[in-house]
């Protein structure tokens, strides 16, 4: 028992005291979030996973941004993509409606604050912009609302649809939404077009605290909240209703299951998170435009749910945190490294790697290892990373 | 007295096709059956009856209450439920799960309940959880309540659509096919089931059959469908001597020996 525990604890003592000591290693720091891989799936008591869980995250990981304050951006970064991925896992994961838009939403939340928390809301709306940054809390739930009403709108005409031809119509809608944001500069100025929006406020950080650290502590509390949601949908009539749906949609709604109010829901519950995020991020970034949702992110959300498991809430969770990883950090620090290696000149089997052709440079890579290993991923393991397992109950 | 259930005149066409004509059907209580060659129109009709199709003339009551325009489970949330005859099961979920996806009409519970989770919930949770195994253990597949439905064997897996059916507290259940793929003793097991149904809970049953030993055991009446029209209508062993249900499943020679013999007084 004692034994079990020590595992854990020592993975997390000895990769912070790596990251400590290597500030600038990128292997350190993913020995770091390995460590809480380990402590989530070791075999010890709630308490104990739920105390080294908190500990890393709430005291650890900011030390550890002190040290690199790249590393808090990254796990901050890796926040706002938990959260969208499990928004996409209530739509795509459990109900089965593929949604190759969902990017969409998030740049609902994200222009509802960007227009009137910048002076470019005088631009819109007259004069008195920006708004107080206290409004930011507000648009919280403004940018919720937001996405969730979008949700609906884009769920009502599309909910006779299944499988690719939804897929399609969604991506459709998030080509529509982002050519809207590109082009919603005439006749009225309401995106300001491909030259986006800044500066855009931030709220008042509490406690003078340093801003990095205010929106890695933020972005965690809503994480935490949309898993708190996620699972507590997951594991009621409704979950159970949207499996269904998934599975069969035509015996589940012989079975009673009210497809549109059900479908709808999903769609509205997926979008609303995004829709958080997306808030979020246009503060975190103080500058956006449409550049930021393009199709590439949906496809990114959405591998990172098949990554980590379809259906399963800690699939999503790994799915964002490696997929955000590997681009952010392996394959940028990939792509460093051999080009070190070239600079040097150094040379491989007989061929010196400073003669390389500029189109071969390892920066260009990075998407074509990112695909290597989705692929391998769907021939080793296509039920992903962590799949959904299905609970067993003891019964009475 | 207006029937539990009543079809007036329905008639399903697709394309050119017509695969039910002019059928009236209705049922109070007990159990009616409804056979006929392949491609009669019974699994059509249980498509209208079910508000799975539209049908072009006639219409449906439950209780009295006009079924036309009505979603299938709005139809449901009435009283009316039934199986598949080509099983649909949720497959990927465990049996206990796929009978509370069942309940769903009959859950009270609002989205604010399930994200707030207020005092009641656990509550109203459990009582769910509770009756979905007694509903499994009512079909005997207790044992197998946390097995994902897609595991199960064949037969399990149409009573445990039963059980499904059964969680929307059905005044009417509907059954296509229960016993095809089931052994001798399975069906068998099944017939004490489904009258104990009627007898405990004042269930009306309708079953779609071609197993005739099974049909002609347990139907209180027996309806025959051939090329989509109601040929016959009675209790089983009137329904057996019509010449024109011979003639539907064996052929024109036979019904005429039946026909001669039943003049010759046998």
């Amino acid at each position: 028992m004692i034994l079990r525990a020590l595992g854990p604890v020592a993975a997390v003592a000895a990769s912070s005291a790596a990251v400590a000591v290597f500030p600038r290693s990128v292997l350190a720091f993913l020995a770091f979030q390995g460590a809480l891989l380990f402590v989530y799936l070791a075999r010890v008591p709630g308490w104990l996973r739920a105390g080294l869980l908190g500990l890393a995250l709430l005291v650890l990981m900011p030390l550890i941004g002190s040290v690199n304050g790249y590393y808090l951006e990254v796990a901050t970064q890796v926040g706002i993509f938990v959260a969208l991925a499990l928004g996409l896992n209530i739509v795509v994961g459990l109900a089965g409606l593929l949604d190759l838009g969902y990017v969409a939403f998030f740049a609902v939340g994200a222009y509802a604050w960007a227009i009137v928390g910048s002076p470019h809301g005088d631009v819109v709306f007259g004069g008195g912009f920006p708004l107080a940054p206290e409004w930011f809390y507000v648009f919280l739930l403004v940018g919720l609302a937001a996405a969730a009403v979008t949700g609906v709108l884009l769920g009502l005409p599309v909910l006779r649809l299944r499988g690719d031809y939804l897929a399609i119509v969604t991506l459709g809608f998030g080509e529509v939404i982002r050519v809207l944001a590109n082009n919603l500069d005439k006749p009225i100025n309401l995106t300001n077009g491909p030259r986006g929006i800044t500066p855009i406020s931030r709220p008042p950080a509490p406690l003078g605290l340093p801003y990095s650290e205010y929106f890695y502590f933020l972005v965690l509390l809503i994480v935490v909240v949309v898993v708190l949601v996620n699972r507590r949908l997951e594991d009621s009539h409704i979950g159970r209703a949207w499996e269904a749906i998934r599975e069969d949609e035509l015996a589940a709604q012989a079975m009673g299951v009210p497809l549109v109010r059900m479908k709808l829901l999903a769609f509205a519950c997926g979008a609303s998170f995004a829709g958080v995020m997306g808030v979020v991020f246009s503060a975190k970034q103080v500058f956006i435009n449409p550049e930021s949702f393009t199709f590439l992110e949906s496809i990114g959300v959405l591998a990172m749910v098949i990554l980590g498991g379809m259906g399963s809430i800690p699939g999503a969770v790994v799915g964002a945190t490696v997929v955000t990883v590997l681009n952010l950090q392996v394959l940028k620090g990939l792509s460093l490294w051999l080009n070190e290696l070239k600079n040097a000149g150094v040379v491989v089997l007989g061929y010196n790697l400073a003669n390389l052709p500029t189109q071969l440079e390892p920066a260009k890579y990075e998407r074509m290892v990112f695909g290597a290993i989705l692929v391998l991923m769907m021939i080793f393991r296509p039920q992903g990373i962590l799949p959904a397992r299905r609970r067993q109950r003891e019964l009475g | 007295m207006t029937e539990l259930f009543e079809a007036r005149g329905i008639t399903k066409r697709f394309g050119g096709l017509t695969a039910v004509h002019r059928v009236d059907f209705a049922l109070s209580a007990g159990i009616a059956s409804i056979i006929g060659p392949n491609g009669a129109g019974k699994t059509t009709l249980f498509n209208v009856f079910t508000g799975l199709y539209p049908p072009e003339e006639g219409a449906v009551a439950f209780r009295g209450q006009p079924l036309a325009g009505l979603r299938p489970d709005q139809i449901t949330a009435l009283g009316i439920c039934r199986t598949f005859q080509n099983i649909r099961l949720f497959g990927n979920m465990t049996a206990i799960e796929n009978v509370l996806v069942g309940m769903h009409a009959r859950i009270r519970l609002r989205l604010w309940d399930v994200l707030a989770r207020g005092a009641g919930f656990a509550g109203a949770e459990g009582r769910l959880w509770t009756r979905a195994a007694e509903l499994l253990d009512r079909v005997g597949l207790r044992p197998a309540a946390n097995e994902v439905a897609r595991n199960l064997p064949y037969g399990d897996q149409r009573r445990l659509e039963i059980a499904r059916a059964l969680a929307s507290e059905p005044a009417l259940l509907l059954l296509d096919e229960p016993t095809a793929g089931m052994t001798q003793h399975e069906s068998a097991m099944l017939m004490v089931l489904l009258r104990r149904l009627v007898g405990e809970l004042g269930l009306a049953i309708l079953l779609i059959e071609h197993n005739m030993r099974v049909v002609m055991e347990v139907s209180d009446r027996v309806t025959v469908l051939d090329h989509g029209e109601k040929i016959a209508e009675g209790p089983p062993p009137a329904v057996q001597a019509d010449p024109r249900v011979i003639e539907a499943y064996l052929g024109r020679g036979w019904a005429e020996r039946a026909r001669s013999q039943r003049a010759d007084g046998r």
